[in-house]
């Protein structure tokens, strides 16, 4: 595809990319968050509809925007991340899950079908996989695997593209060498594969050659055995926003005395987290997509469940496994979750209410102050400078930054010893953005306890004061002083995984 | 960050004061209900423009309102509660048999069968919230579990003889001319519009009905909020199963399942009135009685009974689509201002 541009009101989301995918190559596509990638692939799946560009498959010219859902006759064919599997179906209703979706033919032959689907599994190298068999029965590796044939038989085997979009996140080690194995044999019928990650690792591991973007652009394009790790890290960060100042003042104040402490955290995502939390500091918590960094905040919180892990707080145990949000907010924590909608406050109640859900209590329960609420509201609609001042509009009626303001409002409200923060500034514009800054930093010089995970490396390294970088669940790396800015960040991000993957191969060999 | 209580509202942008907006859309069933009542009169003047046909229009279907009112307190946390219909119907048979066949004294009677409803109204809670099922399959079986029940404890006759106490003050005491019953429910309005506006725990219900998750993350107990909105709509729909053993002096095992459709009829129409979008006691008080006086000016104007269905299915319906309608327009001026 060539030339494909594709702007959101102003913002240049891509600015005339071009890509090349040869017959049976492996291609991988590198980028950092915001760099355009998934929206390339959305103008790929026909979800967007660029503004410009054309593209070719095949030698044939394939005219944009494609249709939703012709992707497929076109020989175009996706994995996603979640693998778009049914879980409460067979296997081999999965793989025929199209064809059954689509309602041709009244009837189904499956002992055709099932006979069509071991041939094709054996084909495939996946003889083990039983088509009755329920999904919830086969391994997450054998999932993965399952949806790429799915996908390379929906366009016929030998030609078309199959595009990988981060296949590999939910994968243990051992999936992921198999997963590889599947693609370079699919690639060797002469399937093009384009195969898109944040783990170079995995790229440089698995493709022939390399396209980087950066800020909805090509930066540049390798063959695989001519680049190596680090010239691609330069590629994918760059070096002009070297200068990125930090925004709050670092004095070493912060330093002295642990607000909170946590030992042993583990979960579904998580080993043996472990880490201390300063009065007055905020803690950056960062790491590759699917790498558990975002399950921190939530287990600290009680709002996802772990196995184990302790909390002390102000001297106090507590119990991780089994802790709940209330309790939580009762011990001065609050968390400011990153999904607004769903998690962080309700968009058909006024501002007002939202402002006082977790205080409400507190203005005589039995008989509610609305005087003193309102005015209480006034006042914070002021101090965090919320547009409009209006306590009964909506939540839902306001903007991004000022919906984000009003959940910081909302939580310190609280008045928490500890905040946690979830990608505090997702969906929020650059002004909005530095006031939230400087909300945070001026609530730390208050003495407030701050942690935020965040996959913003340009953010963490504006306001934190230390920055932990985790990788399969566990904390690899501590960035403080100097080490803060964003490319380093980015470049610890990036290495984050052979790191893991190196010290526990240490720890076998003890 | 102290909480304190200066009234000094920041900036401006304020405008009008809250009540004064949407004055249309929150009146509208008002109008149509006063609309309904002078076109009614001015049809039967000697028989709907009496005083006697407006006590009895107060005072007949007081039950439904009682049992309405009960019913939007699950709504409001996002459950419903289908066996409520039931769980009224067994209230009034428990009445009638402890008293008939068994010779208790009216008051253990009343104890005995709100008692029991109110721990059906908490079991359908604790299935719910506990094991996680969905409120709807959960009341389904249990209302018919609780026919069932009536069918056997009463051998599906019809029992006879409730204590004259217990009709002399549901129908026979009057105020106003309007049997006590219809008192009754305009206290429990009361009471439930005080706790549903001023107090922090009906602010909590409305949380939890409108998002869960950020009500949990709030520090909101929502198990807790949801299997008490559901025992309290047990022991209304209780409460209002007295009352219609009172009004009818008698206790049938079928009679008061009727009162289902009527009773979500009044709720969802109640929604989209007072408070528009939400459930709420006076929308639900308004909804009751325009549903009972259209019926009543119908039937008077000679149609027949079937009419009750026909009004009460398509006010739900109506009721229904318009809050959707309401909904998806304060969407799009939502996504207007936001833009």
């Amino acid at each position: 595809m060539s030339g494909i541009r594709k702007s959101f009101g102003g913002v240049h989301a891509l600015r005339g990319v071009d890509l090349t995918v040869q017959p049976g190559e492996v291609h991988g596509l590198l980028g950092e968050n915001g760099s355009g990638k998934s929206t390339l692939i959305k103008v790929l799946n026909g979800f967007h509809q660029p503004d410009e560009g054309s593209m070719e498959l095949d030698g044939r010219p394939v005219e944009l925007p494609l249709a939703p859902g012709r992707f497929q006759e076109l020989g175009l064919s996706f994995v996603h991340q979640d693998l778009g599997l049914i879980r409460e179906l067979t296997v081999l209703e999965n793989l025929r899950i199209v064809e059954l979706g689509s309602g041709k033919g009244l009837s189904v032959n499956w002992r055709r079908e099932r006979a069509r689907a071991r041939e094709l599994f054996a084909e495939y190298g996946l003889e083990h996989l039983e088509p009755d068999a329920a999904l919830t029965s086969i391994s997450e590796t054998d999932a993965a695997l399952l949806a790429i044939v799915r996908a390379v038989d929906a366009i016929g085997g030998g030609r078309g593209l199959l595009v990988l979009d981060e296949p590999t996140v939910f994968l243990p080690r051992e999936g992921v060498s198999r997963l590889f194995e599947m693609v370079r044999g699919v690639a060797a019928r002469g399937v093009s594969v384009l195969f898109v990650s944040h783990d170079i690792d995995e790229v440089l591991e698995v493709t022939d050659a390399v396209t980087v973007l950066r800020d909805g652009d090509v930066f540049g394009v390798a063959r695989t055995a001519e680049t190596d790790k680090d010239s691609l890290i330069e590629m994918i960060i760059g070096r002009q926003l070297a200068a990125a100042v930090p925004l709050r003042e670092r004095d070493g104040r912060a330093a002295e005395t642990v607000r909170a402490r946590v030992s042993d955290l583990s979960g579904p995502r998580l080993r043996g987290i472990e880490f201390e939390l300063r009065h007055g500091e905020i803690l950056g918590v960062t790491g590759l997509m699917g790498s558990g960094f975002e399950d921190v905040p939530y287990s600290l919180f009680g709002a996802k469940p772990v196995r184990s892990g302790g909390l002390e707080l102000d001297g106090r145990r507590i119990d991780l496994a089994g802790f709940a949000p209330g309790e939580a907010l009762r011990s001065g924590i609050a968390l400011v979750p990153s999904d607004r909608q769903r998690d962080g406050a309700l968009l058909e109640v006024t501002v007002l209410d939202n402002l006082m859900m977790q205080v409400i209590g507190s203005y005589r329960p039995w008989r509610l102050d609305g005087r003193a609420m309102a005015a209480r509201a006034g006042e914070l609609l002021e101090e965090f400078d919320v547009r409009p001042r209006d306590p009964d509009a909506l939540f839902g009626s306001l903007s991004g930054g000022n919906q984000q303001k009003v959940a910081l409002a909302k939580w310190l409200e609280a008045e928490p010893g500890v905040l946690l923060l979830h990608e505090p500034t997702q969906g929020v514009d650059v002004g909005a953005r530095e006031q939230i800054f400087d909300l945070l930093g001026r609530a730390a010089a208050d003495g407030l306890a701050v942690m935020c995970a965040s996959s913003d490396s340009e953010q963490l390294a504006q306001i934190c004061d230390r920055v932990l970088i985790v990788a399969r669940g566990e904390i690899v790396r501590e960035l403080s002083g100097a080490d803060l800015t964003k490319e380093e960040i980015s470049k610890q991000v990036l290495q984050s995984v052979t790191l893991s993957e190196m010290e526990r191969f240490q720890e076998e060999l003890v | 960050m102290s909480r304190t209580k200066q009234i000094a509202v920041g900036g401006g942008g304020v405008g009008r004061p809250a009540w004064t907006k949407n004055l249309g859309q929150r009146f509208a069933l008002v109008f149509v209900w006063a609309i309904l009542v002078i076109g009614f009169s001015l049809a039967k003047p000697e028989t709907y423009f009496t005083t006697g046909n407006f006590q009895t229009i107060f005072g007949s279907q007081a039950v439904l309102l009682i049992l309405a009112m009960g019913l939007i307190i699950p709504l409001t946390t996002g459950d419903f509660d289908l066996s409520v219909a039931a769980n009224l119907t067994f209230a009034a048979m428990l009445v009638a048999i402890f008293q008939v066949d068994h010779g208790w004294a009216l008051l253990p009677t009343i104890l005995l069968a709100v008692a029991a409803t109110t721990l059906i109204g908490l079991a359908n809670g604790l299935i719910v919230v506990k094991i996680g099922i969905d409120s709807f399959i959960v009341t389904l079986g249990s209302g018919t579990i609780l026919q069932g029940l009536v069918l056997w404890i009463s051998d599906a006759r019809t029992i006879t003889g409730v204590s004259d106490a217990l009709i002399d003050w549901t129908v026979t005491n009057r105020i106003f001319g309007i049997s006590m019953v219809f008192w009754y429910g305009l206290v429990l309005t009361l009471v439930l519009w005080y706790v549903f506006s001023r107090t922090a725990l009906g602010k909590r219900l409305l949380f939890v009905g409108r998002g869960r998750n950020v009500a949990l993350l709030s520090g909101i107990n929502v198990d807790r909020v949801r299997i008490a909105a559901l025992t309290c709509s047990g022991l209304v729909a209780g409460l209002a199963g007295v009352a219609y053993a009172g009004m009818l002096g008698t206790a049938d095992p079928t009679s008061g399942l009727s009162f289902l459709l009527p009773a979500f009829a009044a709720a969802y129409l109640g929604a989209t009135t007072i408070q528009p979008g939400r459930f709420n006691p006076w929308g639900t008080f308004i909804a009751v009685f325009f549903l009972v006086s259209g019926i009543t000016g119908l039937q008077l104007l000679g149609a027949d009974s079937f009419v009750q269905q026909l009004f009460y299915g398509g006010a739900l319906i109506i009721a229904v689509v318009m809050s959707e309608l309401v909904r998806r327009r304060n969407e799009r001026r939502r996504m207007a201002s936001a833009a």
